[in-house]
């Protein structure tokens, strides 16, 4: 490296990514050692959030100082991932829900959708109308 | 580069392979299909943060893109298997 950095933006960069792989770590863990899917899918929750914010702070961080101007565009990836994490984990959770269902899981909650509610229901929602 | 950053740098990238390998695991593992989608979903994070940490190493910023690139197949891939499993089609 052929121009040094002030030690105070060192010291900034080393922190947060230390931070972001401890943040990463502890998804990992909770990923291995949680029991049902519906409590796995909260620890990469912390990998997508925490772990991507320290890694992107740092990243600017660094770069503004190495280029001596304010660059944004790692900003890009934190956008991504706020818009498009939550649509992959309401897919699963729907998807793991269908699927318990199916394989006739009680401690499911039941479906709010008409079309899997009992006969009884329905005829009564027919004479009704 | 100081030694404090380069030491910093390693020691994120070796914790990073070792959360890799722990959702691996998950990955091979994992009772249901829901749970094997998740851990990939986990793994292209991960790895679409390492790179950015070696751009960082590297101090070149052509490995945003790339981190980029991997955010936007890791989402397509994820969603695509999940609706599949929802489902049984991607399209319909």
């Amino acid at each position: 490296m052929e121009s040094e950095l002030p030690f105070w933006t060192e010291l900034a960069v080393a922190s947060l990514l230390v931070l972001s792989a401890l943040f990463c770590l502890s998804a990992a863990l909770g990923l291995v050692r949680l029991k049902t899917f519906f409590q796995r899918m909260h620890p990469p929750a912390l990998a997508s959030t925490g772990s991507s914010w320290c890694v992107t702070l740092a990243s600017i961080i660094y770069f503004s100082e190495l280029n001596g101007e304010l660059h944004l565009h790692v900003w890009l990836i934190i956008i991504l991932l706020s818009i498009t994490v939550p649509v992959t984990a309401m897919l699963l959770g729907r998807a793991a829900l269908f699927r318990g269902r199916q394989a006739g899981n009680h401690t499911l909650p039941p479906a709010l959708h008409p079309k899997s509610m009992p006969p009884e229901f329905e005829k009564e929602d027919t004479k009704r109308s | 580069m100081s030694p404090l950053l380069s030491i910093s740098i390693v020691f994120t990238l070796v914790v990073y392979a070792i959360a890799m390998l722990l959702a691996l695991w998950r990955v091979l593992r994992g009772p249901s299909a829901q749970d094997r989608v998740l851990a990939l979903d986990f793994i292209y994070i991960v790895g679409m943060l390492l790179i950015l940490v070696i751009g960082i190493r590297y101090a070149s910023s052509t490995y945003f893109e790339a981190a980029l690139l991997i955010a936007l197949f890791g989402f397509v891939s994820s969603a695509a298997m999940a609706k599949f499993l929802l489902r049984g089609e991607v399209i319909e």
